[in-house]
């Protein structure tokens, strides 16, 4: 919560301005009461009208100057938590964009997302409401109890004595209601869950006949939620009645004690009067106080997320590049004993070594979960190797600027991503790239026929492309790639969608346009890559074959296995 | 704080408009029976706010009491009535007190019991509703439905009904109050409250469209965000990490400047109804002071007027915010309704077949459909598939291969025409008899959170702990599970992300492999594994095909080639059929795509 006060720091004489303001007309307010107990106490006894209505136009005058002074006290809040929000915003979407991958990995994608929407406007909604309450409702509590001591010092104890143990309840009412919102916060994610399985696999469940099952598991779910929000509720609806009855017994005890002083003399009726006034000015001044802490408390909850992202150091990006010269002959790219290590210890690759000469092609193969995806991440550098060095041009490519290395490349993920925007803005994906370029890419990928069919490159994409089939997602990905003529072409399966003729036009245009540029082409089908100059087969992490296609049709078993299933000189179906 | 969000992204797609209006005495009719299903604890509370309400007013008059006591000034105070008032009142708060925190628990086991059977009903109508349904709806919006909508729902139906018992019980109560200490006096608010009322009207009609571009705004960031934190890796390629950022700033002050206004402006209301009361407490000091030079009002009835006034203005202004509350959650339940007005799956023929154990032979008979009416994807398909056949169906993707298992299975009912199993039209056939003859296992894993033991069971009550291991050995995935920390009794995350998506396939062929049906459909299943794990779940198949009617959706040519009958499929129609062999014969569609896979 402290270093998020930072960023309120710029706006210090905004928030003193607005502060100041607020102060007099929160003072303005509290006059109100006291005028009145003037005039009831003091000037109309002496049955004349006059100051009466001087009075009472000055209590119109303070009613008027709190109006305007709360108005525009807020409008400087609200503008204050603007700003504040905006930066609070941005300065997290630029941390989340520069993490290396290894951090996303470990925060998630959806928690990110939510950390830049749900909190951010938590905050947002703190950063107003703490100005508006957080000025008024203190000053309303101390003006309040600073106005009764004016009164009466002696009445003014009860009050005083009364507000611990109201602050007590409250700060121990909270405090297990926190914990069990938790709680209740908890049953409803699974009951939610139970919800999302069965919108997703309606399917499975029909055909299986689950549907009772399914009703007696949401029942289950269902009812402890319930209860867990019974329980939380239950001990939150404690709060207001003590605190209402605390401060009412309050009042009960002042006019008590207020009589005693009255008939003693050192007292007036119109300041028990004015005293019952501010006992309500402080209930509710204390009620505010309440529900500033449980917002707060929630805020305190976003805030630690929110700073959890801005803490974690940006790695893997380097600014300026550190390599004095790129020495000549060396290989377009080289492998050199590469290991790569998840965190917890198992191998992702293991000692991988090859070289590739500018323009050639590397086909890799294998398992899911082999590693080929690791390769290509390792050679963007979205993780940094644990052992060896990946070079380009000679340089090992930690000691590019991560701008100047990425700008060689045109990747395609698997299961990457389209954006809402027009055709043109996803092929062209914020690059100078001309309309002519772009067309020139789609046609090679095979894209220009249904782009053509859609109108156009200025037809929309809607999200996740779910305007387009899957081959038409992965051909739009392709055109992307190719329009930026990069020297290192790079596709992760990602033909797979794509029937077998499209494939091979596919490649027969990659072959003819990119063949200065270096291919790197992950795929399940052999025949995606039977035709690269080098095919690494990989299993569990190991290469267990490197050559070409004859080579290994000699030299490595699975490689052998997985043509003869796939290029049908075995039958592989039953029988 | 979450909800308030939900609540915003919703309110934009309601503000789309893509349904009509449900009218409001409509919604608040079908809100009643879930109400009157607790109408006497209902009935109670009534009493308890009415109670609690009239307790509330009694303090402020016995203070009058009080405070006339004390007037009598220096040594004639009434010690003996002062103490009386006093314990009076005290008596009174704590009472009031009491009322107020049962009410409270009262409103809580209503709420807690209306939102649980809500919850319940919109879930069981989910249970049948048809597959249609979640393919045209997206999953957030369902959530959003059970969660969001039922809480608002639920907020305003406790919580506001009540309040507005209550406050007209406060205002009708302090009003009287007012009228026998001063009719004269009350004049005043003859004019303030319709003020207030009014400024309150003015301030929201003018900022309903704030919120509700604020709403829109915010919507559109978190759309913003979700799309490029989640094309993160793309963007990054692609060296776009600050063009992106410079994207989010216009998208982000747009939204916080939208949030600004709504804010200022809706914080316009508090001060001005605070401005009405603060004007109605001076004239009521002015008037009373002339009522005071008059003799015909007590200093101790002038308190409590005023005391009286503070209770009666307060809930007038709180009524008018529940108003609009109650406008949202109006909204919320014509939402939730919509859901349960859906309409679910046909019942079942009157004396619809109860058929176990088919023998497999199925039959498409001129079979028309289409997902809407304007677009037919299958024109008229006929079939005759010999049980114990395997058919396999290929074609470019978007061809309407899914299309055929989702008439088979009765997920969709065809347009026109009929599918016959064992001579049954499947539409004289229960569902449930119909489909428990399939197993399937189809392109989208599906495991939910639970072990990898109850998900492979899931399909098969009676399964024994050695017939799950029994099909897992089969499958080869067994030396897998044993690998895991807890073996079959790991459990899996909620979108089984602690295990790669080629095991997730084994284990939901698993599944189906558990299952003694006749009929097997096996759409794109094993896409997602790699060709040497495809063997291997291809043996595994071979035992499982055997004697069954097999429909195999597949894109990879080789694994089909023995299939009985190849259905190829372009554009929703099937444009040949035959063995591979005579496909491979003459100059087909099938023999390109076959070709295509050896450039």
């Amino acid at each position: 919560m402290k270093r998020l006060a930072a960023y309120l720091r710029p706006f210090i004489p905004r928030m003193s301005a607005g502060f100041m303001i607020k102060v007099l007309a929160t003072l303005s307010e509290l006059a109100i009461p006291w005028i009145l107990s003037y005039i009831i106490d003091d000037l109309i006894p002496l049955s004349e009208i006059d100051p009466v209505i001087v009075w009472g136009v000055l209590m119109i005058v303070c009613s008027l100057l709190a109006w305007v002074g709360n108005i525009a006290a807020n409008r400087m809040a609200a503008a204050v938590a603007r700003d504040t929000t905006r930066q609070i915003r941005r300065d997290l979407f630029a941390k989340i964009s520069y993490l290396s991958e290894q951090r996303v990995d470990e925060l998630t994608i959806p928690s990110l997302i939510s950390r830049m929407t749900s909190d951010t406007y938590v905050l947002h909604q703190t950063v107003g409401m703490i100005q508006r309450l957080g000025v008024r409702a203190p000053i309303m509590l101390v003006g309040g109890i600073i106005v009764t001591l004016t009164l009466d010092p002696a009445l003014t104890l009860i009050m005083v004595i009364t507000l611990p143990i109201v602050f007590g309840i409250t700060f121990f009412v909270s405090r297990k209601g926190a914990r069990l919102f938790t709680k209740s916060q908890q049953a409803a994610d699974s009951m939610l869950r139970v919800v999302r399985e069965n919108a997703v696999g309606v399917r499975v469940i029909k055909a299986l006949s689950k549907s009772g099952y399914e009703r007696e598991r949401f029942r289950g779910v269902n009812d402890t939620l319930s209860e867990r929000e019974r329980a939380a509720e239950n001990t939150m609806a404690l709060t207001n009645p003590s605190m209402s009855l605390l401060l009412n017994l309050g009042i009960a005890a002042v006019i008590v004690a207020g009589a005693y002083r009255v008939n003693g003399g050192v007292s007036e009726v119109g300041k028990i009067i004015a005293f019952m006034n501010l006992f309500t000015i402080v209930l509710n001044a204390l009620r505010a106080i309440n529900r500033m802490f449980t917002m707060l408390s929630k805020a305190a909850a976003s805030s630690a997320r929110v700073l959890e992202v801005l803490d974690t150091p940006s790695e893997l990006y380097e600014t300026e590049p550190r390599y004095s010269f790129i020495p000549e002959n060396a290989p377009h790219i080289a492998f050199r004993d590469v290991t790569f290590r998840y965190k917890h210890g198992s191998f992702a690759v293991k000692n991988l070594n090859f070289e590739l000469k500018r323009g050639e092609t590397l086909g890799i193969i294998g398992a899911t979960g082999s590693g080929k995806s690791t390769v290509i991440r390792a050679l963007l550098r979205y993780y940094d190797v644990s052992e060896g060095k990946i070079e380009i041009d000679g340089v090992d490519i930690r000691d590019y600027a991560t701008s100047d290395l990425r700008a060689k490349f045109g990747v395609v993920f698997q299961n990457d991503t389209l954006f809402k925007d027009t055709i043109a803005e996803n092929i062209r994906l914020g690059r100078p790239l001309s309309d002519e370029r772009l067309l020139e890419a789609a046609r090679q990928a095979q894209a220009a026929e249904f782009i053509e069919s859609l109108g156009g490159l200025d037809a929309e994409v809607a999200i996740k492309g779910a305007n387009l089939s899957g081959g038409q997602k992965q051909r739009l990905l392709i055109s992307r790639a190719l329009a930026g003529e990069p020297e290192i072409l790079i596709l992760d399966d990602s033909s797979s969608a794509l029937d077998y003729k499209t494939d091979s036009l596919l490649r027969e245009e990659i072959r003819k346009n990119c063949a200065d540029s270096t291919k790197i082409i992950v795929a399940q089908r052999i025949s995606s890559i039977m035709h690269a100059e080098k095919i690494i087969v990989m299993d569990n992490g190991s290469v267990i074959g490197m050559g070409t296609h004859d080579e290994l049709i000699n030299g490595c078993q699975i490689y052998r296995e997985i043509s003869e299933s796939q290029m049908g000189s075995g039958k592989v179906a039953r029988r | 704080m979450k909800r308030d969000i939900e609540k915003d992204i919703r309110d934009v797609k309601n503000s789309a408009g893509f349904e009509p209006k449900m009218k409001r005495t409509a919604v608040l009719g079908r809100l009643m029976p879930y109400l009157m299903e607790h109408k006497l604890l209902f009935v109670l509370c009534i009493l308890l706010t009415i109670g609690g309400n009239l307790l509330g007013l009694a303090g402020p008059y016995f203070s009058g009491f009080a405070i006339d006591a004390i007037e009598l000034g220096e040594g004639k105070v009434d010690l003996s009535g002062v103490w009386k008032y006093a314990l009076a009142m005290a008596a009174v708060y704590i009472a009031s007190a009491v009322l107020s925190y049962l009410l409270s628990r009262l409103m809580i086991v209503i709420s807690r019991r209306v939102v649980n059977t809500m919850r319940r009903d919109v879930f069981n109508k989910l249970t049948e509703l048809p597959v249609g349904y979640f393919d045209t709806h997206q999953t957030g919006d369902i959530l959003s439905r059970i969660s969001y909508d039922i809480d608002t729902i639920n907020t305003s139906l406790s919580h506001d009904l009540v309040q507005i018992f209550a406050s007209s019980v406060t205002v009708v109560g302090s009003l009287f109050m007012m009228i026998t200490i001063s009719p004269l006096m009350v004049l005043i608010f003859a004019f303030t409250v319709p003020l207030s009322v009014f400024m309150t009207k003015k301030i929201t009609g003018f900022t309903r469209p704030l919120f509700r571009k604020r709403s829109a705004k915010l919507g559109e960031l978190n759309g913003f965000v979700e799309e490029m934190i989640s094309g993160q890796k793309t963007l990054r390629a692609y060296g776009q990490e600050d063009n992106t950022i410079s994207k989010l700033d216009a998208q982000n002050n747009e939204t916080v400047e939208a949030y600004y206004r709504a804010e200022y402006y809706g914080s316009l209301t508090g001060p001005s109804v605070n401005l009405v009361n603060n004007l109605s407490l001076s004239l009521v000091s002015f008037f009373g002071a002339i009522l005071f030079l008059h003799g015909s009002v007590s200093i101790g009835s002038i308190s409590t007027f005023v005391l009286y006034s503070r209770q009666f203005s307060g809930p007038i202004n709180e009524v008018a915010n529940i108003i609009g509350e109650l406008q949202s959650a109006f909204s919320a339940a014509e939402r939730v309704f919509r859901l349960l007005d859906e309409s679910p799956e046909p019942e079942d023929k009157e004396n619809a077949v109860e058929l176990n154990g088919a023998e497999g032979h199925v039959v498409l008979d001129k079979v028309r459909f289409g997902y809407t009416e304007d677009k037919e994807i299958i024109h008229g398909l006929s079939l005759d598939i010999p049980k114990g056949s395997l058919v396999a169906i290929v074609g470019p993707t978007g061809a309407g291969k899914t299309t055929i298992v989702n008439l088979l299975m009765r997920f969709y009912d065809v347009n026109s025409g009929e599918i016959r199993l064992d001579e049954h039209p499947i539409r004289e056939l229960t569902r449930k008899s119909l489909r428990l003859n399939y197993s399937m296992v189809l392109q989208d894993t599906w495991l939910f959170n639970g072990t990898v033991y109850e998900n492979i069971a899931y399909g098969s009550e009676t399964a024994e702990k050695e017939d799950i291991e029994r099909v897992c050995r089969t499958c080869g995935i067994h030396d897998y599970i044993m690998t895991l920390p807890e073996g079959y009794d790991t459990v899996l995350d909620e979108d089984g992300s602690n295990i790669s998506k080629g095991q997730k396939q084994l284990m939901t062929i698993a599944r189906a492999m558990l299952l003694s049906s006749s009929l097997l459909i096996l759409d794109e299943a094993t896409s997602n594994v790699d060709t040497r794990t495809e063997m291997q779940i291809q043996r595994a198949m071979r035992k499982l095909m055997s004697d069954k009617t097999c429909f195999v959706i597949a894109h990879r040519l080789s694994t089909i080639q023995n299939a009985d009958m190849i259905l190829v499929l372009r554009d929703g129609d099937v444009v040949e059929r035959g063995t591979h062999d005579s496909l491979m014969d003459s100059d087909t569609f099938y023999r390109q795509l076959y070709e295509a896979q050896f450039a």
